[in-house]
């Protein structure tokens, strides 16, 4: 039987010819990424770091801080940095969410291993890189080592098909199969893409599949590796040798799912589970206070120039704040030049600097009781963006930026032909 | 590892943003435990006692890698017990020395205020009131270590790796 993709990663990173579903694998990561948050637990001292080089700082939770529990905890990450001779560190002012800002940076590399200790890193996958959350106290013994284990788990194997309808993005892909397969289909399996339409998406769509995956369960998420993705890696600011992994052709998928995207339409998960997706037109009309455009979901250059291209000439509903957040330095100041950002200031939405921001709930669009927000971001849990009462909406930036202009959930098919 | 508790029964997919919110993060350490399951029960975890267990359905610890489990074990939570566990939950869980076992029909089993005991080494769970078992497929032994050890940053301090 042959390999899948996050098998071979495995293999290689362990210096194993093959691994199978069921081993335990001890394997040396490429990257150690350390968000923000990760300094607010005292968890102990750090004695030793395998290689300094290899360890990446990255403000982006609830930078710059809000409160001094927060600033403590940023003092202690720069601390960590200059003890130890670490240079990646990306404070404010070079700040962003840690899985947009890696990509740019060129840390994901094709065939690579990243561990961080964010739910979301799996984003990684669509750099053909393998990466899922780890938590703080192995982190620990990755930064001291540089080593973790995982066990191998079964692979899923989705084939995505069909022409994408029009304002229809591939955040409403995700979500109609988390509504479809429930958010537990994936649980402890890895999950690979294939099949024609995945070649049609960008780089920054699949981040987007691949983030979500993690709402279904995954564990490792990979797409291959192709003439988009090798494009985007020559923008990277450090480029670097790679080997990208392609699955064997026998390879062992305990599942093929297929998804033909023809026919979906753009799609809102309701508060509290993004399994609880349907069509936009069974919700339309749901009255909305707080629109966010942000998030390491769909934070990106694309998502911002979707809700751009929605916004030109429009304003913001009186009774809505629509906050857009940038993921990063880079994607702000190219949102900037784009003139995206004036697009969205003439609308009357805040623009914030980047970071998390209101997708953690840490600041930037906290959210009161009885409030309805409809969020770009890919966790509506329910207390996540603020109080417990308040209720939380999954869509695309196309969906997004629609609701903000009509103050109520609009299919963006409406605003037909601004993409 | 016997543990023997009291039983609290929880449904499907109780994620981690209800057992450690984001917003516990600016508060002190030891604060943080008194809002776990404040947005889906409140009032929960100022009637947790020592040694009692979580019996729980499919999904549980879904969502980040925010340290969950050790809220659940500074309140004194001894063992978790669920249909389906999410790996980065259980991997938070061992780490932090909270023994957590995925059993298929383990919500079916128990009532709320049961007493369950579990032996972590073999994965046998028991309901005390009903005297019904069931065994759960035990954890890698290596796990079991981590468990027996109080946790993975007691072994990071032996090796030298970390000062507690």
């Amino acid at each position: 039987m042959g390999l899948t993709m996050s098998e071979k990663i495995l293999a290689k990173h362990a210096g194993l010819a093959k691994v199978a579903p069921g081993d335990i694998v001890t394997v040396k990561a490429d990257y150690a990424i350390m968000p923000d948050l990760a300094f607010t637990e005292k968890l102990g001292e750090l004695q030793r770091v395998w290689d300094p080089e290899r360890i990446i700082i990255v403000f982006d939770h609830i930078a710059p801080a809000a409160n001094v529990a927060l600033a403590e905890a940023h003092k202690s990450a720069r601390e960590f940095a200059r003890k130890f001779g670490i240079r990646h560190l990306y404070d404010v002012g070079r700040q962003g969410v840690a899985h947009e800002l890696a990509a740019e940076k060129g840390f994901f590399k094709p065939g690579g291993l990243i561990a961080c200790p964010d739910s979301h890193t799996a984003t990684c996958g669509a750099f053909n890189c393998a990466g899922r959350g780890l938590g703080l106290p192995e982190m620990l013994y990755v930064m001291a080592t540089g080593e973790t284990w995982f066990p191998v788990c079964e692979n899923l194997l989705f084939e995505i098909k069909g022409k994408m309808p029009q304002m229809v993005m591939s955040k409403d892909v995700i979500l109609h199969i988390a509504g479809k397969y429930g958010v537990d289909f994936a649980l402890n399996k890895n999950v690979e893409f294939t099949g024609p339409t995945v070649k049609e998406w960008s780089v920054s769509s699949r981040m987007t599949v691949a983030n979500m995956c993690v709402e279904i369960g995954a564990e490792f998420v990979l797409f291959e590796a192709d003439e988009k993705l090798l494009a985007y890696l020559e923008g990277a600011e450090a480029k670097g040798p790679f080997e990208p992994v392609a699955p064997d052709r026998d390879a062992n998928y305990s599942d093929k799912i297929e998804v033909d995207v023809t026919t979906i339409e753009p799609q809102v998960a309701l508060p509290h589970s993004p399994g609880n997706s349907r069509p936009v037109s069974e919700v339309e009309g749901v009255e909305v206070d707080q629109v966010f455009i942000g998030s390491c979901c769909n934070g990106r250059f694309e998502d911002l120039e979707v809700a751009a291209r929605i916004l030109r000439g429009r304003r913001v509903h009186p009774n809505v704040r629509l906050i857009v957040t940038p993921a990063t330095q880079r994607v702000c100041r190219e949102a900037l030049r784009a003139g995206f950002i004036d697009i969205f200031l003439e609308a009357g939405a805040c623009v914030t600097n980047p970071t998390c921001g209101a997708c953690y709930g840490g600041h930037m669009g906290v959210l009161a009781s009885g409030e309805r927000c409809l969020s770009t971001a890919n966790r509506n849990f329910q207390g996540r963006m603020g109080s417990r009462d308040a209720l939380i909406y999954l869509a695309s930036p196309a969906t997004a930026a629609a609701s903000a202009v009509t103050g109520r959930i609009t299919d963006p098919r409406r605003f037909g032909g601004a993409m | 590892m016997i543990i023997r508790g009291r039983v609290w029964v929880f449904g499907d997919d109780v994620n981690t943003d209800l057992m450690y919110p984001g917003f516990v993060v600016s508060l002190p350490e030891e604060e943080r435990p008194r809002y776990c399951m404040h947005a889906n029960r409140p009032g929960w975890a100022q009637q947790v006692k020592k040694g009692d267990i979580i019996v729980a359905g499919r999904n549980f610890g879904c969502g980040s890698s925010r340290p969950a489990a050790k809220s659940l074990k500074d309140l004194g939570i001894s063992c978790v017990l669920a249909e389906s566990i999410n790996g980065l939950f259980l991997r938070n869980a061992v780490n932090f020395g909270l023994p957590a076992l995925a059993l298929q029909g383990v919500t079916k089993m128990f009532r709320e205020g049961d007493v369950a005991e579990v032996d972590i080494r073999s994965g046998e769970v028991k309901n005390v009131n009903s005297g019904e078992s069931m065994r759960a497929k035990p954890l890698p032994e290596q796990l079991i270590k981590i468990l027996e050890a109080g946790g993975l940053l007691p072994l990071l301090a032996k090796e030298g790796f970390l000062k507690l």
